[in-house]
């Protein structure tokens, strides 16, 4: 049997987490304090995913970078392919918080959106 | 002069906040005073998500809760003056302001929010030797370079300081190609929160090294080197552990400290430890009419809490300026910190102006495991709350009852501490 002991991210108050494992499968999650935390641990030892933040090159705009999101967490293992691509990306001016900048980005289903509206000059 | 009823000092998250609630609370003469060119203070530039959990039951990133924020602020038509600096305020409330549009101006204001928010503890400031070359920033500068200018400030970088935005530039920079090689720490505990230190460090291997700081920097035009050592208890180098790592940025994340400039010189009374104004019950500073919340009374580490503390603010400032509040002769509580307890906010309670119930927030000063939080009434223990882990990272709160005080007679201390069992 295997016991791991994690930091919940779900929020600031982190948390801390104790899943029992036996060959992969999950005995036991105690430690979470929300609904949130319990699936937080679960995904963790199975299936870790994070949300993915950054910025896009904007053009015409009244800024140089639109700050963005992906809507709703990718795999780790995708983060950088993910960085990849929004760094290769841009957006014209203007931009509302929302607007999808990257669909299905990286193959992961998920799409990059904008987090900030920038006015066009 | 123009008059308003409140002025708030600062658009960031609190003076939204507080610009918010007083409206509600039926404040129809309001003007936010912002020296940036936007709304939001440093939300903006801080794209990472994580904020508004408690304030919208959802995950946002900084843009978008402030966006949220503004947006309440517009719909209300609440005035508001960008690009505009505040010089000085005087203790009669008279606001003295300049901006290029209408040059320097004067505002009476019946009440002030103070809501300047706070400043990174800089490089003068931390005692490091060595050459001064560029490349050293503090984190929240590389943080408004990457994130908003789109600039990268180095490819090798080191990180001096755990506080949680250094924890975040350090994910950041990473994500954006360079190669962190380690957040060094002076104190034995990490300075930001733990989940920051599991998703912005474990996540991709960065070293952190606790009881370590640097003694060296290299590079007389641009960095070129630090050297780290390990530091004993009573945070001196250990000599022989010194160990030197290349890198083309220096990044500073030791810590904030609120803006008090304006305060005082008005006169506000500031607390030793939190560098911020001494407030009562109602968020207001020892001057009448005077109110402070967000990072100028103390530095927070969620923006929720700040938006709740500034809700609270512009309510009573609303409170003091239709006459509801009064300074009367009443005998203030204090409220003492000890033991454990760095300090509380606020710290005097006048019972008759509080509301039902008043959330006292604290910090710690040092990292304590099954450990309770205790609050006395004088010598009687009225709260007992077992904690897991209590970290002078993480703010703490608890929340007191008007009742349960009104109860006491003859009240005049109440203790926040921490007890071992």
């Amino acid at each position: 049997m295997e016991k791991r002991e994690l930091t919940c991210i779900g929020c600031p108050l982190g948390c801390g987490i104790t899943v029992e494992l036996d060959e992969g499968e999950i005995l036991s999650v105690s430690g979470y304090t929300c609904k949130r935390g319990e699936i937080y641990a679960r995904k963790e030892v199975t299936n870790p995913t994070r949300n993915v933040t950054s910025t896009v090159r904007v053009t015409g705009g009244e800024r140089e970078r639109v700050s963005c999101k992906t809507r709703g967490d990718v795999p780790k293992a995708l983060i950088f392919s993910v960085m990849e691509e929004i760094n290769r990306a841009s957006v014209a001016a203007p931009v509302c918080i929302g607007d999808v900048l990257i669909g299905n980005v990286a193959g992961s289903g998920i799409d990059v959106v904008a987090t900030a509206n920038i006015k066009a000059v | 002069m123009t008059a308003y009823d409140i002025v708030i000092i600062g658009g960031g998250p609190a003076g939204l906040s507080a610009a918010v609630s007083a409206y509600d609370s039926g404040c129809r003469s309001i003007l936010i005073l912002e020296r940036d060119a936007e709304l939001g203070g440093i939300l903006n530039q801080c794209i990472h998500s994580g904020f508004g959990l408690h304030t919208f039951k959802e995950e946002l990133t900084g843009p978008e809760y402030a966006a949220r924020y503004i947006g309440m602020v517009l719909e209300r038509g609440i005035e508001y003056k960008l690009n505009t600096m505040v010089m000085d305020i005087s203790p009669d409330r008279v606001v003295t302001a300049m901006n290029s549009e209408d040059g320097m101006f004067l505002i009476k204001a019946k009440a002030v929010i103070l809501a300047m928010g706070c400043r990174e503890r800089p490089r003068g400031a931390l005692n490091i030797p060595g050459y001064r070359p560029a490349g050293i920033f503090s984190a929240g500068t590389a943080q408004r370079l990457v994130n908003i200018e789109g600039y990268m400030v180095g490819k090798e970088v080191v990180i001096l300081g755990s506080g949680d935005i250094g924890l975040i530039m350090a994910r950041r920079m990473t994500l954006e190609g360079a190669k962190v090689k380690c957040v060094a720490e002076l104190m034995p505990y990490s300075g930001g929160l733990k989940r920051n230190i599991v998703q912005c460090l474990d996540d991709y291997g960065i070293p952190l090294l606790l009881s370590h700081t640097v003694v060296d920097i290299e590079g007389k035009e641009h960095i070129k080197a630090v050297t780290i050592a390990e530091v004993d208890e009573n945070r001196r180098p250990i000599e022989g552990t010194e160990r030197r790592y290349t890198c083309d940025a220096l990044l500073l994340s030791c810590g904030l400290v609120p803006e008090n400039e304006l305060s005082q010189s008005m006169g506000v009374g500031l607390s030793k430890v939190t560098n911020g104004p001494v407030v009562n019950e109602s968020l207001e500073t020892d001057i009448e009419g005077v109110f402070a919340c967000g990072n100028v009374l103390h530095v927070h580490d969620l923006v929720d809490f700040v938006s709740e503390e500034a809700k609270k603010a512009g309510e009573t400032a609303v409170k003091y300026v239709s006459g509801r509040i009064e300074r009367s002769d009443e005998t203030e509580i204090e409220l003492r910190a000890t033991f454990g307890v760095r300090y509380t906010v606020p710290s005097k309670i006048a019972v008759g102006r509080m509301d039902d119930t008043l959330t006292v927030r604290f910090r710690v000063g040092d990292v304590y495991k099954d450990s309770f939080v205790s609050v006395y009434f004088d010598d009687e223990r009225v709260i007992h709350q077992k904690k897991r882990v209590l970290a002078p990272g993480e703010m703490e709160q608890v929340v007191l009852k008007k009742a349960n005080l009104l109860s006491r007679e003859g009240l005049s201390t109440v203790t926040v501490r921490i007890e071992g069992e």
